[in-house]
């Protein structure tokens, strides 16, 4: 093993994760708004908007996210949409993980008992204040998990805008493996790295979940 | 510049071959992830830690790193150490022990919820503990294990599109090579999607009735 | 007595987990062809005893031998498999449970064993599986699965299967606890059959009219030791000691219920 190489470029490895962390925050941020809207579009009163919801939890989870983000980022311009490739990939991710997302929050808003929402509503709360104050409460509780399942899939997810040149840890590793032919020792840094990022995550959700069983 | 799917049936020999393609890659690295499942789930449960051990590490490190990562690995790393494989091939080993992994966790959390009880039925018959695992305990398992390893079948078949990236000419690559000539990429990318997304539907309606068929069985 | 060889001897065996006594030096000698039953409370030891004669419990101390091999020798591991694999293909165990293995139809849970290790032919293995289905009375359900039966059925299907290996020894756990009580009168009926035929049995059992009827010889344990042992009418009838009797008084008050 070439220690040596890996002393000389891990700075550069580390400047990529740095990179992976933000397109993994990002994506986070937009997957979970995503996955919220797509959720109550699901459960929604209206035939049309649960129709939009399943279609859109179908057609992303039915096709591969490398995919999606080619058409976003190469078929873009053609009707309109000019990104460079780190929003491309923000937004395509975030659209992709959302997919999950959804199911995921609408999952755990049905696993409330009905029992909950009839006994918030013959106190007299309205449907929203039944929903606001006796679902979501308890239902944000049993998403954390699953929830946290869907981040560490997406952290790994990240290295599909390396195709795109997003200059981030999968890109950087491949691009020394180029340069160096050294495949272990750039796989053992970029991985090192992404396992990292994933423990600490993993470690933070669990304090998460932790914290929201006691109260 | 507008849309224009008339370009599309032009290259569509290319791409049914791509879909073509997609399937191979996809049932065999689904055939290789299945039995390595199971090896490794074995491996987990029944050895001494010292065989354990580097397979533990192994999958620590194939479920802590994104799967294109570790196939840049295997298609790179196999030819520093002198092996060239066909990217084909390179792209089944590295889907398929990446599910493997992935299954391996499915089977051992069956077997170890088959009933004691079959394993002490099945030595006392005089079955040695290896005959009792493979006629006993592990058709079992894998008959509880069917539905979610199915589910990540599916997970597959789309991340087959990521071996485009080591140069396998499937549906990805072939939609690429179409562009390259074209320069449509929407429309191309799009045709792709489509026949992922029927793939897709396909193996979720076996899926299904497989399911179907587990439940009325028991 | 006769004082002939005897054919399954356990001789003073122990058994503790950590400080917990199970068994407290327990020997028993079972004649060929000779029927005996263990009854007593539960946590008396007695399914250990019966689950150490085919080293499923293996003894903390103790010797148990069938003929003239010795069942539980200290042997480095992979002898250790091999012997005790072949040993027990003499022994047949039937369990509480049944433990049918539910992937396999009837037909192949009674055939898979001696398929496996005696290297029967499918033709054999059908015929053999046939005979002793024919045994049990549940022929008709060759090609059924094991969830479409129920526990009688189950439980006749599982002697089946142990029968098939020829076994010299048959032991049952509790052969008719799981069961609902109209289903308890056909697996004895089974039992009673091989009783007629010279089998020889060990019989760990809740059912007291049942022991009373079939066996040559009762054991009565209670807290790991052997309390009383003597032919059924004596134990049932004229109990010479005190627990045997409380014991069996309160399971008569418990089974007129």
């Amino acid at each position: 093993m070439d220690v040596d190489l890996m002393m000389r470029v891990y700075p550069f490895f580390l400047k990529a994760a740095v990179v992976t962390i933000e397109l993994s925050v990002l994506t986070t941020i937009l997957g979970l708004i995503m996955g919220s809207l797509g959720a109550a579009a699901r459960l929604s009163r209206f035939a049309a908007l649960r129709w939009i919801g399943a279609a859109y939890v179908s057609v992303i989870r039915g096709t591969p996210a490398l995919i999606q983000l080619f058409i976003l980022y190469f078929g873009g311009p053609q009707i309109g949409i000019q990104l460079d490739a780190f929003s491309a990939g923000v937004i395509g991710l975030g659209v992709n993980i959302g997919a999950y997302m959804t199911e995921t929050i609408r999952g755990a808003i049905i696993a409330i008992d009905k029992g909950q929402r009839e006994a918030a509503r013959t106190l007299g709360m309205s449907q929203v204040q039944s929903f606001r104050k006796v679902v979501l409460p308890q239902a944000a509780r049993l998403m954390i998990r699953p929830l946290g399942v869907n981040i560490n899939a997406l952290i790994k997810g990240t290295a599909l805008v390396a195709p795109i040149s997003v200059i981030e840890l999968t890109y950087t590793a491949q691009r020394y493996i180029g340069s160096t032919y050294k495949p272990f020792e750039m796989f053992l840094l970029a991985g090192v790295l992404y396992m990292v990022i994933i423990y600490v995550t993993g470690r933070g959700i669990a304090w998460l979940d932790r914290r929201a069983r006691i109260v | 510049m507008g849309l224009d799917f008339s370009v599309v049936p032009k290259f569509l020999d290319i791409i049914l071959l791509g879909v073509l393609w997609t399937i191979g890659i996809t049932a065999g690295a689904a055939i290789l992830s299945f039995f390595g499942g199971i090896f490794f789930a074995v491996i987990a449960l029944y050895t001494h830690w010292i065989i354990r051990l580097p397979f533990r590490l192994f999958e620590w490190l194939f479920m802590g790193t994104p799967l294109l990562l570790q196939l840049f690995l295997i298609y790179f790393g196999l030819v520093q150490v002198g092996i060239d494989l066909p990217a084909f091939v390179a792209g089944v080993i590295g889907l398929g022990l990446h599910f493997a992994v992935y299954n391996s966790e499915l089977i051992q959390t069956a077997i170890v919820a088959v009933d004691r009880g079959q394993m002490e039925a099945a030595r006392t018959l005089g079955l040695s503990r290896g005959q009792a695992l493979r006629k006993v305990v592990v058709p079992q398992a894998v008959r509880d294990v069917i539905p979610p390893i199915g589910n990540n079948m599916i997970a597959l078949l789309k991340d087959s599109a990521l071996v485009s990236v080591i140069g396998v000419s499937e549906l990805t690559l072939s939609a690429q090579r179409a562009i390259g000539r074209t320069y449509r990429p929407f429309e191309f990318y799009v045709v792709a999607a489509a026949f992922y997304y029927v793939i897709n539907l396909g193996m979720e309606w076996v899926l299904r009735r497989i399911e179907r068929r587990i439940q009325a069985a028991r | 007595m006769t004082d002939e060889k005897p054919f399954l001897d356990i001789r003073n065996a122990k058994k503790s987990y950590g400080k917990l006594e199970v068994l407290k030096d327990i020997s028993l000698r079972v004649n060929r062809g000779q029927i005996v039953a263990i009854i007593g409370p539960s946590g008396s030891g007695k399914s250990t005893l019966l689950r150490a004669i085919n080293d499923l419990d293996p003894l903390t101390a103790g010797e148990v031998w069938l003929e003239d091999v010795q069942i539980n020798k200290k042997l480095p591991h992979r002898q250790y498999e091999k012997h005790i694999n072949q040993v027990r293909q003499n022994i047949g165990m039937v369990f509480q449970h049944f433990n049918l293995f539910p992937h396999l139809s009837v037909r192949e849970n009674v055939t898979l064993a001696p398929k496996m290790l005696k290297g029967l032919s499918d033709d054999e293995a059908e015929e053999l599986a046939r005979e002793q289905l024919e045994k049990v009375g549940m022929i008709d359900r060759i090609d059924y699965y094991p969830s479409r039966l129920s526990g009688g059925q189950k439980q006749r299907v599982a002697i089946a299967r142990a029968l098939a290996m020829k076994p010299k020894v048959m032991l049952f756990d509790e052969a008719t606890s799981a069961l609902d009580p109209e289903l308890v009168e056909e697996v004895n009926l089974v039992m009673k059959k091989l009783a007629e035929e010279h089998m020889t049995m060990v019989i760990v059992t809740h059912e007291m009219g049942f022991a009373e009827s079939v066996c040559d010889r009762v054991l009565f344990m209670d807290q790991g030791v052997v309390v009383e042992e003597g032919p059924p009418e004596k134990i049932f009838r004229n109990p010479d000691n005190e627990r045997t009797q409380n014991f069996l008084r309160k399971h008569l008050a418990n089974a007129n219920r």
